[in-house]
């Protein structure tokens, strides 16, 4: 009905009005309101049209979206990593991919997982150990992957696994789709130092594959394992947009609820990592130590590091609205955070005194300070170190040369390695 | 700005760059800091009246240009950048818009103009020996005499101060104290009872006065006893100005060490290559970036604006603060490494790195280090 009109952002959000004025229905089941999102186009616009999008150019999704939030209209599942392999899977996919998995990504009802990291390689991915042999044409996986979201309820998975230790490193991964439910694929939660456990570890154990669930060529593992990287780093940038749930009582609203309680239970100490500095300041004064000279001291260098991380944020951001090559100030985001947590964490430290020695509910705001104080080490570590994040900088932003490497120029099989995993 | 500059002011800052390429390079900023004046009248003149830049902030009814902070801030970062030796910052930064804030309209259309061709260079005389940047910590009393007044005591740490031709000075009245009886007045830099010596000044590219003043007559600015806001507001503006002079030195200075490092070799590869002088530099880059938006935020907010051009009249105080505290700490860090990456000829006198290394340290101080800014900012901090 919008091939013969120009495309333009007053255009979209007329023909979004109509349609969500036409469909939208909080009474209905939330699958199946997602089945007639998907069947649209109007719950991924960005999307070709011939699977469940409009082919719109990427600038129009926020017109979008803006029109579903005005009627309260919910959205496509978006929830953990499901963005990542249905990006995936569009790019690489085979027809079978895209029609077995994109609409159950979309409609909530699959669940999927990232099998990546693993206890021997941790920023250097591609030395993955994790193996897939082809043994009367089923590939079998054997390794252990871990730092894995949602594995424990996932039906599917990415796996990154190595189909040839005679290449080097990075030519011998291949990517496959595995089937989470099967019994030879063993998934314990992975206890972190503060007591949470979010995260899994993966044990396959002659796990099987068919052949059609390779995705792409043998060899191609780390070329597609990239695609997907990008995709989260871009998430990670913040134009990932989290349903936020409401408490209205209709049925879509009351299953969407039940859905994010589901998924989003075990990052409920995710605020706490990044140092918490908007509580800095009620708490000192809590604690009767804003007048003290040294706790203001420190207080005054927190805010000066987090408000200038935000305007740097910003800057970027405003060079991406306007089209214009982002500087620096875009690569910085991310260490500039682990400086504000590790800042945020001795402050908290300090106002909180003899306190800090406490946690749970025996501890301050029933137990938030301590989870602070213990949690903040996740944000230099989690989604590339602090350390790999100087590299890419000094490396693509100051033109730096690389270190000289000696994993890449022979076959993996040669390649000094961890013994674990 | 809204978090990004414009077309023009980015067009308006290869303009400066350029031109202080040209004449600031360091081989004249060595010669200047050599002189007792520091600065080159050709080069003066043709900044003040080819580029206008003299007048930049000031209003067209006063002569100037009437760009506002933004753009003001442009010209010092790029003149920090070039470590530009010109009493501009003196003049220009301090005296005008201490006048613009506190003088009556009679006066701000007598006193500018001049000062925005770059005609008249005048300076702005309010620290003591004490070193305090405060209102508080001025003694210098000011003597009703007939319709004059007398102005006694001694004024310190004044930027060009023996070579200014006009000088705005804060004075109190007798027995007043901290903020009260406060007022600006000025004073001819050739008047009678005043004697001026030039300081002995580590970093030779911003020149330092002691001024005695003796019966020195003097006219006063605006209304009396009432120079304790503008003044504040003064310090505020020319603070973010001296954050954005800062963080551009910091840039220079963080160029040329990662030139430095991936120039030179050592162990048979350059020095670049090493981890750990990439770790240094991504850190030197954050340094100076989250610095520079500091500075960025405050110009945009002592013209009343928010990031996004929205309006914003209150937060200029915190975050001029803010944006001082981060560039003092930036741009001293960045000396420091900037310093250690040159490795023993970075300790040399002949080689350029230290003469930002010592500009570093005299911004660090001017108008107040980071940890006076910092109680400063948590004082002003709104919630």
């Amino acid at each position: 009905m919008t091939e013969n009109i120009e495309l333009t952002e007053a255009n979209v959000r007329a023909d979004v009005q109509a349609w969500l004025a036409a469909n939208w229905d909080a009474d209905l089941g939330l699958v199946e309101w997602r089945n007639i999102l998907a069947d649209s186009g109007w719950g991924m616009p960005a999307w070709p049209t011939e699977w469940f999008g409009k082919g719109y150019p990427s600038g129009f999704v926020s017109v979008v979206e803006e029109e579903f939030q005005r009627v309260g209209a919910i959205g496509v599942a978006r929830a953990g990593i499901r963005m990542l392999a249905a990006a995936t899977i569009l790019e690489h996919g085979t027809q079978m991919h895209k029609e077995k998995f994109l609409r159950r990504i979309l409609t909530g009802e699959d669940t999927w997982c990232q099998l990546f990291s693993e206890p021997g390689s941790g920023s250097d991915l591609a030395g993955a150990t994790t193996r897939a042999d082809l043994k009367d044409g089923t590939w079998i996986i054997n390794g252990q992957k871990v730092w894995t979201t949602s594995a424990h309820h996932a039906q599917w998975a990415l796996l990154l696994a190595r189909t040839d230790w005679d290449v080097p490193k990075h030519k011998g991964l291949s990517y496959f789709i595995l089937d989470m439910t099967q019994d030879a694929v063993e998934v314990q939660p992975l206890r972190q130092m503060n007591g949470h456990a979010s995260f899994n570890q993966v044990f396959m154990t002659d796990a099987e594959i068919a052949p059609e669930f390779q995705v792409e060529g043998l060899g191609d593992g780390w070329k597609i394992a990239t695609t997907t990287l990008m995709h989260e780093r871009r998430g990670a940038d913040g134009l990932r947009s989290w349903a936020m749930g409401t408490d209205r009582p209709e049925r879509a609203y009351r299953e969407e609820r039940e859905e994010l309680a589901h998924s989003m239970a075990p990052y409920k100490w995710y605020p706490q990592r990044m140092g918490r500095v908007d509580l800095v300041i009620e708490r000192a004064k809590a604690m009767g130590k804003y007048d003290d000279p040294v706790v203001r001291q420190e207080i005054a260098k927190l805010l000066t590091l987090a408000k200038s991380a935000e305007w740097t944020a910003r800057r970027a951001r405003a060079a991406q609205v306007l089209g214009r090559n982002q500087g620096p100030e875009g690569s910085i985001g991310k260490l500039a955070a682990s400086h504000v947590a590790r800042l945020g964490n001795q402050v908290h430290t300090l106002i909180s005194g003899a306190g800090a020695m406490l946690t749970g509910d025996d501890s301050a705001l029933d137990g938030v300070i301590a989870e602070i104080l213990v949690s903040t080490p996740a944000i230099s570590i989690a989604g590339g170190t602090d350390e790999i994040q100087r590299n890419i900088i000094s490396e693509r932003v100051l033109g730096m040369p690389k270190e000289p490497r000696n994993d890449t120029d022979r076959p993996f099989r040669d390649v000094p390695r961890n013994t674990i995993g | 700005m809204s978090f990004s500059f414009t077309d023009e002011q980015t067009e308006f800052r290869h303009v400066l760059r350029r031109f202080m390429t040209d004449k600031s390079p360091t081989s004249e900023v060595r010669r200047l800091m050599e002189t007792e004046e520091g600065f080159d009248e050709k080069v003066w003149r043709q900044l003040s009246q080819n580029l206008g830049l003299a007048g930049i902030h000031i209003p067209e009814d006063y002569g100037g240009q009437g760009f506002g902070f933004v753009e003001l801030s442009i010209a010092v970062e790029e003149m920090g950048r070039a470590l530009l030796c010109a009493p501009f910052f003196s003049s220009i930064v301090l005296a005008a818009t201490a006048i613009l804030n506190t003088a009556d309209e009679a006066q701000k259309r007598a006193l500018l103009p001049a000062i925005a061709t770059g005609d008249v260079r005048a300076t702005l005389a309010f620290t003591e020996d004490n070193g305090r940047w405060d209102n508080g910590g001025v003694a210098m009393e000011a003597t009703a005499v007939g319709g004059s007044y007398q102005l006694n005591g001694v004024k310190s740490f004044v930027l060009d101060g023996h070579t200014a031709e006009q000088i705005v000075v804060l004075a109190r009245r007798p027995g007043s104290s901290g903020d009260g009886g406060l007022s600006l007045f000025h004073v001819l830099g050739d008047a009678d009872g005043l004697t001026r010596r030039r300081l002995k000044s580590m970093d030779d590219t911003r020149k330092l006065a002691r001024l005695e003043f003796e019966n020195v007559t003097a006219e006063l600015l605006g209304a009396e006893g009432g120079a304790a806001v503008p003044m504040a507001t003064t310090l505020d503006q020319a603070v973010t100005c001296l954050a954005n002079e800062m963080v551009g030195g910091a840039e220079a200075l963080r160029e040329q060490a990662l030139d430095y490092a991936q120039m030179r070799m050592q162990f048979g590869r350059t020095i670049a290559s090493f981890q750990t002088m990439k770790h240094k530099s991504a850190d030197m880059l954050i340094d100076v970036e989250l610095a520079k938006s500091a500075a960025y935020y405050a110009a945009s907010a002592a013209d009343g604006h928010d990031g996004d051009g929205g309006e914003n009249v209150s937060d200029l105080p915190a975050v001029a603060s803010l944006a001082k505290a981060s560039a003092g700490e930036a741009y001293m860090q960045t000396a420091i490494h900037a310093i250690q990456i040159h490795g023993g000829i970075g300790f040399t006198w002949d080689n350029d790195t230290q003469l930002w290394f010592k500009r570093a340290k005299s911004s660090e101080v001017f108008l107040g280090d980071a940890a006076y800014h910092r109680e400063l900012m948590l004082q002003r901090w709104q919630d």
